[in-house]
């Protein structure tokens, strides 16, 4: 047993050194997908997919600490509105998404103002309600959305004559969106802006005491989250080359949740990592054929527990959520 | 000169008034100390001052504009902060980094600032660092910086959220109970502290009940009991008052027998414990 003084003074430099843990964790499992190629490729593909949504997810939830069980409206609204421009109207995919993503951000303006005055429990059946609502749109829309049926024939992502058919390049695109969202979402964290969102997280009242407006803060990253869902449901559809309603249900909800709390909300890599994980694991138990649910249940529980705050919280700075 | 006018301000909780007809003004100079039993409406008259609360009736005026019914964040960019009776703290940040947030209101910048960081938002963290550095010097927590805020002891967090407060470069700061759960020395030492903050040329008014700290600290003191104010005046002349006494002891003084308010004399510690001990 070592005493507290010895372990105070290790603390610091082992945690900086271990502070990257996650993102290395994060590129290996990648690096080797790209490597690899075939099924693996295909899961990490939905991963990297997710941890664009997680991303935004977690600047709504980890950073300025509020909770929404919609944002997969927004993804919805990004999946349709890419689909429905390039399968139907023959539109290329970066403007489609643009144009969903500019969706996105207005309902996200909209449905915000005068729902997150809202707080706790009351904003998470609201923004619960959201996500209920634009599901039932996009089932029930069908001279757009075709309904159950969904959209086929949505092409690959791609500029012009590129075209990132293949699961490598796929993977390639996706990894790029993925570092950017990061690295963005980590500058953001490290700005006026970040420490106003922090301010909002620890205390409201003092926040506003400080002169800042709370409300404007709290839509701006519901609107940043919004932004990402809808990217990542725009990503989901070109990768996937369909959609249906059933995509952006509540299983994306409950699955996104998990997600971001065994990577670690608030974490900077944590998403990408929860991402990765979650997506993964079921299918290391595949070979344990009837009883994978049960297994892929168990480790959910023991991470947990041994984690709380997440894989990331393990190896992250001091403090940070 | 005055920073602060409060004209007959008035807040109602459903049948009870809990601030009722306060006027008084709070020169430029010094330091202003609003006491009182538990109950008067200290606290409720701060809020109503700082926008947390609209009052039933009465203005407020800061440097003569009307901040009645303004919200708290509005009321900040004027140039007056509040600090709370529970130190109200960014606990998962820093210390360095709670008072960095303190600058919120003397930077610009919001997304793009952020996500490409130009020479000028560059060279605006630097100093937001600075200041923040330097303030955290000020109140002696300097040693602290990289510390999270809910590591601190309770005495080291009242004196970093007066730092946060100070980042926001008030002209009127509202301390609640800045001494509540502070030993003597740390006491002392805050004293110095709110002294120095009132040369610099920020008006302080504050909730205390601490008397010691009130006595060695105030340049004028406003009574209150039950929402009311009782009495004005300077700490001489409040610790004669007989309408002082009498919310301090529950009943009126004999007259001609000052003894009890020769026993609120400096050092006495708490009033209240003065007069029933």
């Amino acid at each position: 047993m070592t005493s507290s003084l010895t372990i105070t003074s290790l603390r610091v430099p082992r945690r900086l050194r271990l502070g990257w843990l996650p993102s290395i964790a994060a590129i290996a499992i990648v690096g080797y997908a790209i490597v690899a190629g075939g099924y693996i490729a295909t899961v990490v593909s939905f991963a990297l997919i997710y941890a664009v949504f997680v991303i935004g997810l977690n600047l709504f939830m980890g950073f300025a600490n509020q909770v929404s069980f919609g944002q997969n409206a927004f993804a919805a609204i990004g999946g349709y509105a890419s689909a429905v421009l390039t399968a139907t109207y023959g539109w290329e995919p970066i403007p489609a998404m643009l144009v969903g993503m500019a969706g996105a951000l207005l309902a996200a303006c909209a449905i915000g103002y005068p729902t997150l005055r809202l707080k706790g429990h009351y904003l998470a059946m609201g923004t619960l309600a959201i996500g209920l609502i634009v599901y039932e749109i996009t089932v029930e829309w069908q001279s757009v959305t075709q309904g159950y049926t969904g959209i086929s024939g949505i092409p690959p992502l791609g500029i012009g004559s590129f075209e990132a058919a293949s699961d490598r390049a796929q993977l390639l695109v996706l990894s790029a969106v993925v570092v950017l969202a990061t690295l963005a979402s980590a500058r953001l964290r490290r700005s006026r802006v970040g420490r106003a969102l922090s301010a909002v997280a620890g205390s409201e009242d003092a926040a506003r005491a400080l002169g800042i407006s709370v409300a404007r803060y709290k839509l701006l990253a519901f609107m940043l989250s919004a932004g990402l869902a809808s990217l990542s449901g725009s990503l989901f559809v070109h990768v996937v080359g369909f959609v249906s309603p059933e995509v952006f249900g509540l299983h994306m909800v409950i699955l996104t949740f998990t997600m971001l709390y065994v990577g670690g909300i608030g974490t900077i890599a944590g998403p990408v990592l929860g991402a990765l994980v979650v997506s993964l694991l079921p299918e290391t138990f595949r070979g344990l054929k009837d009883y994978q649910d049960l297994a892929y249940g168990a480790a959910l529980i023991l991470l947990l527990i041994y984690a709380p705050r997440g894989l990331s919280s393990l190896t992250g700075s001091w403090g940070r959520r | 000169m005055t920073r602060l006018v409060l004209e007959k301000v008035t807040r109602r909780f459903g049948g009870l008034v809990a601030v009722d007809d306060v006027s008084f003004a709070v020169p430029e100079q010094g330091v202003t100390a609003v006491i009182g039993p538990n109950g008067a409406g200290k606290t409720t008259l701060f809020s109503l001052i700082s926008g947390f609360l609209p009052p039933s009736a009465g203005r407020v005026l800061f440097e003569g504009a009307d901040i009645t019914g303004l919200s708290p964040e509005r009321v900040a960019a004027r140039g007056l902060v509040r600090t709370f009776q529970l130190a109200k703290l960014f606990e998962d940040l820093t210390a360095q980094e709670n008072v960095q947030v303190g600058r919120h209101l003397h930077t610009r910048g919001g997304l793009f600032g952020a996500l490409l960081r130009p020479p000028a938002t560059r060279r605006a963290e630097r100093e937001v660092e600075e200041k923040a550095r330097e303030l955290l010097g000020f109140v002696g927590l300097h040693g602290q910086a990289d510390m999270p805020a809910a590591g601190l002891s309770y005495g080291q967090q009242r004196l970093l959220e007066m730092a946060r407060a100070l980042a926001t470069e008030p002209r009127l700061v509202l301390l609640d109970e800045p001494a509540a759960g502070l030993n003597g020395e740390e006491s002392a030492a805050l004293s110095r502290i709110i002294r120095r903050i009132a040369d610099q040329g920020t008006t302080v008014l504050l909730i205390e009940h601490d008397m010691t700290l009130v006595m060695n600290t105030a340049d004028r003191l406003v009574v209150m009991d039950f929402g009311r104010k009782i009495a004005e005046g300077t700490p001489e002349q409040m610790r004669r008052d007989p309408a002082v006494i009498a919310a301090y002891l529950g009943s009126a003084p004999t007259p001609g027998r000052p003894i009890a308010a020769d026993r609120v004399a400096i050092g006495s510690g708490n009033m209240e414990g003065a007069l029933h001990g």
